[in-house]
């Protein structure tokens, strides 16, 4: 196969995701790179198939059938299945690609001796490299060894990360940590006789008592310190470590990966990883602060690239809401929420127990989807307080760290929090992307606009946009091979531009009915009032848009009181001014408030 | 293009179940291929490791984690009972003395000069694996796992909570679509599995746990009720591990659905003989549905074999076929597919989605996602 960027011309990517496989085909037409067609199939990774290359090839049939392009070889036996573009470029691919997320993704255990430090960091790390944290074990948590211990034997992580302490400081708490993991012996999840893969990423100074102790069980390898000092956090080794693991010894050992792996020159990336890349990769190079959400049937990702406070770096994080999700783990959404909180947005009435009932139908049949327009709302309505639990849970570990204080001592570690500051600030937030079926396949774009604006609670200018079909993992891949084309499809096929949302924060004693005037192009287009929501039906393409707050306790994005202008992107949702103020607070009679907003914006005729 | 698939639980009679029964880890199988085991015998058994405690010596003496060799009693390897004195010291000529226990008998697994930890490991336990259902050793995995298969019924439920059972069914006289309640059940139910009726109150569930029944199978419950029986929220469908004194099955889902026909054709069929349930669920990949199993002591048979491990949901639809509606506004309805349009066809809600087009038994005719159908 092909893996010079500058030969390429077809290529096959998949997603094995934990129900379905996804086969994109990229092709570069007329010099410009296009997603031209879509295959999909069921996963088998899992019992009775065992085999994740039955369904990815289900998937490639399916490609080409619908595109007419023969690129599978007839002949059995063959270790690859494709026929690879030669002379005749009318057949074959030159490269596939693959990411997967099947079997429940990458599982790891994570471990670290202060819990706003050492194990925040360890987590960042983790999820980073496109893991889901089964558990964050702390020296400092308020549980008993054997508490520790218990809960430890009952997981059974993919790989586990072990960091604590500075390079130079204490090495008795991290030994400790690795004792505890001894005494609880977890088992990894694949392969029989496989030792557990154990990174340890702590003091350089327990290293050589760490893995002295762990090796006894596990297979250590020892990387750089994730905080080598307070102040700095090092990531990148460990998330080199923990991939080098997943090649090796996760997807080497899930059911026919090691064919899969075979088929490409290039290894198989965690599926969040590869869209973690993907949106990074698009926050640089246009140099603005990203946040994105993909929900799920069981889960929520949620990704961001903010600049951090010195203004010197964009900061990417990862987290993952392991359930909160739109299927699965719907019910979850409804506890960690609560009935009202999710009612508050539906405009119509409905009994408590209906509704419960309704979602946990929906949890035992994962895959209806809503006929009735009531029912629509109510699980657009999840949605929201799903964005909204994840980009909470979120926030808490997308911290930056202020590089000014110097000279710490041992006590400085117990106030360090008080030097974190969250790197989420929804006031600079230039672009937020939605991903999963409900935001991307919603039966209207409007829809998707006002979820991710309530369920995020966007402030002051923010372009919204989707994910058309969920192909951010195979761009996430594409780009390890041939950035450029990667963008094009990203920018030409993927993201779908919905429209701006402007939504200015005020001082709740503000007695002015309008709170700012809103020109677009240079010409005074409408105003943003106190409690309302309106729709400025604008032309789709590039605008620019200037924000005059119209009291001075409002903000715009510029401080209080200031004016903000700003190049957006305009979709086919317009322009949105929100004038609720934040945190949004729904009315007793939040029926009335949300067929009023329904209705302004189309959604309710 | 993929062809028209609709998620249909199992619910068949005269069939061959299989059963695969698996140790958590390696361990010995005590049954031999061509067995013919019942369903409390014990099949396989592992030794599973005892628990570790951490015991704090340094910490708790006061002393540097390097001193810890002088003061202790004990070495890697020592057997030691509970509250055994493992490290102790002494000053002002033995006048005061100071100790460290073990919280629990096992044996000493490590001794630590860096952190003056002990570490002590209880015991292992024997786990004992039965078969859960009457029937033929079919296969051996060496250490590892047994395969079981039976002639008789095999009835999915869509959700459960608790987990294996056995016990005798006891098919109970109420309609249907009537609300499973007190009144319905047996003063004494002792090592019965009850079955039939909808929307079981808790009334019902803590009469039956009062006359010692093992399982309730019903069609529906309400999420009020569930709450209330299990003690806690669910809200994840991961189940069966819950502590509760019986399984419940439920084979509809939330609200108050009937008893479908055929779940409870079968069933009558059983009435008072044995069966094997279980409450599991888990609604992903690999699904895992709860079930009802009955051997009915006949040879197994090959073909027509059902797999309890497997995640039987596939089934194609076709004009004529039967199927049942599995959400709002037809839920639990069942009817006849008129009609499978090839195209995709736009919905109340607004979305484009291949759609079937079927005839009600309540007469009428309705047009419904296919996601929206099971077949029956």
């Amino acid at each position: 196969m092909i893996v010079d960027p500058s030969l390429l011309r077809t290529v096959l990517v998949t997603d094995c995701g934990s129900t379905t496989t996804k086969a994109l085909l990229f092709e570069k037409k007329e010099d410009r790179w296009h997603q031209t067609f879509r295959g999909e199939a069921p996963t088998t990774v899992e019992a009775p198939v065992a085999d994740v290359t039955v369904g990815a090839r289900n998937a490639f049939i399916e490609v080409q059938e619908l595109s007419g392009r023969e690129i599978l070889t007839s002949s059995e036996g063959q270790n690859s299945p494709f026929i690879v573009t030669a002379e005749d470029s009318s057949k074959g691919i030159d490269l596939y690609l693959s990411t997967s997320s099947a079997g429940g993704g990458l599982q790891m255990l994570v471990a670290g001796v202060v819990d706003s430090i050492t194990t925040e960091s360890a987590q960042r790390a983790a999820l980073g490299a496109g893991a889901i944290v089964m558990e964050a074990i702390s020296a400092d948590d308020t549980r008993e060894d054997h508490e520790r211990i218990e809960r430890i034997r009952h997981l059974k992580p993919d790989i586990v990360l072990i960091t604590g302490g500075i390079d130079g400081g204490s090495v008795q708490h991290v030994v400790e940590l690795a004792e505890i993991l001894v005494a609880a012996a977890p088992r990894p999840r694949f392969g029989d006789t496989l030792r557990l893969p154990v990174i340890y990423a702590g003091n350089a100074n327990a290293a050589k008592q760490v893995k002295e102790i762990l090796e006894k069980i596990a297979q250590v390898v020892v990387v750089d310190n994730v905080r080598p000092t307070l102040e700095e956090e090092n990531l990148g080794p460990s998330r080199e470590a923990i991939h080098e693991f997943f090649l090796s010894h996760v997807m080497s050992h899930s059911p026919g990966y090691s064919t899969l792996l075979s088929w490409s020159p290039k290894p198989v990336m965690a599926t969040p990883a590869a869209v973690g890349d993907i949106v990074s990769e698009y926050a640089h190079r246009s140099k603005q602060n990203v946040l994105c959400a993909d929900i799920g049937g069981a889960t929520t990702d949620v990704f961001s690239v903010f600049l951090n406070t010195e203004g010197t770096e964009r900061v990417f994080n990862r987290t993952v809401s392991a359930n909160l999700g739109m299927s699965y783990s719907i019910a979850n959404v409804l506890l960690e929420a609560g009935v009202d909180a999710i009612r508050r947005w539906l405009p119509f009435d409905i009994e408590s127990s209906d509704l419960k009932d309704r979602l946990r139908n929906k949890m035992i049949r994962p895959t209806s989807i809503p006929q009735t327009i009531d029912d629509l709302w109510i699980e657009q309505a999840v949605c929201r307080e799903a964005l909204r639990l994840s980009l909470a849970h979120h926030r808490s570990l997308a911290v930056g760290i202020q590089k000014a204080s110097k000279d710490k001592g041992i006590a400085d570690v117990f106030r360090q929090r008080s030097d974190r500051y969250e790197l989420v600030n929804l006031m600079h937030l230039d672009v937020v992307i939605g991903s999963g079926g409900v935001l991307s396949h919603a039966p209207h774009r409007m829809q998707s606009a006002l979820m991710m604006i309530d369920g995020f609670q966007l402030e002051g200018i923010t372009q919204l946009a989707v994910d058309s079909i969920f192909m951010m993992p195979h761009l996430g891949v594409l780009a390890s091979v041939h950035p450029e084309a990667a963008k094009e499809i990203f920018e030409g096929d993927c993201l779908v531009h919905l429209g701006v949302a402007i939504a200015p924060v005020y001082s709740p004693s503000v007695k002015t009915l309008e709170l700012a005037r809103v020109c677009v192009d240079g010409v005074m287009r409408g105003v943003v009032k106190r409690n309302e929501v309106a729709l400025l039906s604008i032309e789709e393409g590039v605008r620019r848009v200037k924000v005059e707050p119209l009291d001075k306790s409002v903000d715009v994005g510029a401080g209080k009181g200031e004016s903000l202008e700003r190049e957006v992107v305009v979709g086919e949702c317009g322009i949105i001014l929100d004038g609720r103020n934040r945190p949004i607070i729904v009315s007793s009679n939040s029926v009335e408030e949300q067929n009023r907003i329904y209705t302004a914006l189309g959604l309710i005729k | 293009m993929a062809g028209s698939f609709a998620p249909g639980l199992t619910a068949l009679d005269g069939t061959s179940v299989v059963k695969v029964r698996e140790l958590p880890i390696k361990g010995e199988i005590v049954c031999q291929v061509g067995d013919h085991v019942t369903a409390d015998q014990v099949v396989a058994r592992a030794e599973m490791q005892g628990e570790m405690r951490i015991v704090r010596v340094a910490e708790e003496l006061g002393i540097a984690p390097n001193n810890l060799s002088g003061v202790l009693k004990v070495k890697e390897g020592d057997v030691v009972e509970v509250n055994s004195i493992i490290a102790e010291i002494s000053g002002l000529w033995g006048l005061f003395r100071q100790f460290v226990v073990t919280p629990l008998a096992g044996v000493v697994e490590f001794i630590s000069e860096g952190t003056g930890h002990v570490g002590i490991r209880a015991p292992s336990r024997t786990l004992e694996l039965t078969a859960y259902i009457s029937g033929k050793v079919v296969d051996i995995a060496s250490g590892r796992s047994v395969t079981i298969v039976t002639k008789g019924a095999f009835v999915q439920g869509i959700f459960g909570v608790g987990g294996e059972r056995l016990g005798k069914l006891c098919v109970l006289p109420v309609q249907p679509n009537e609300i499973l309640d007190i009144k319905h059940i047996p003063a004494d139910a002792a090592g019965q599995i009850l079955v039939g009726g909808c929307k079981v109150t808790l009334a019902a569930i803590r009469a039956a746990v009062k006359a010692h029944a093992v399982g309730i199978v019903t069609s529906s419950v309400d999420d009020v009720t569930l709450r209330e029986y299990v003690g806690f929220d669910i809200g994840v469908a991961i189940t069966g591990d819950e502590d509760l004194p019986l399984t419940l099955i439920i084979t509809e889902g939330f609200g108050g659905m009937s008893l479908s026909d055929r779940v409870l054709t079968i069933l009558k069929k059983y009435d008072g003989k044995v069966c094997s349930i279980n409450g599991a669920t888990q609604v992903r990949a690999g699904a895992i549905r709860p079930e009802v199993i009955i051997s009915t002591g006949l040879s197994p048979e090959e073909g027509n074999i059902v797999s309890s491990a497997a995640n039987q949901e596939n089934g194609a639809l076709a004009t004529g076929g039967r199927i049942r509606c599995i959400r709002i506004p037809y839920f639990g309805e069942v009817g006849t597919i008129l009609e499978l349009p090839s195209n995709p066809e736009k919905i109340e809600t607004g979305a484009v989605t291949r759609v079937l087009k079927a005839r009600l038994d309540s007469g009428l005719e309705v047009t419904v996602p296919r996601a929206n159908v099971e077949r029956i």
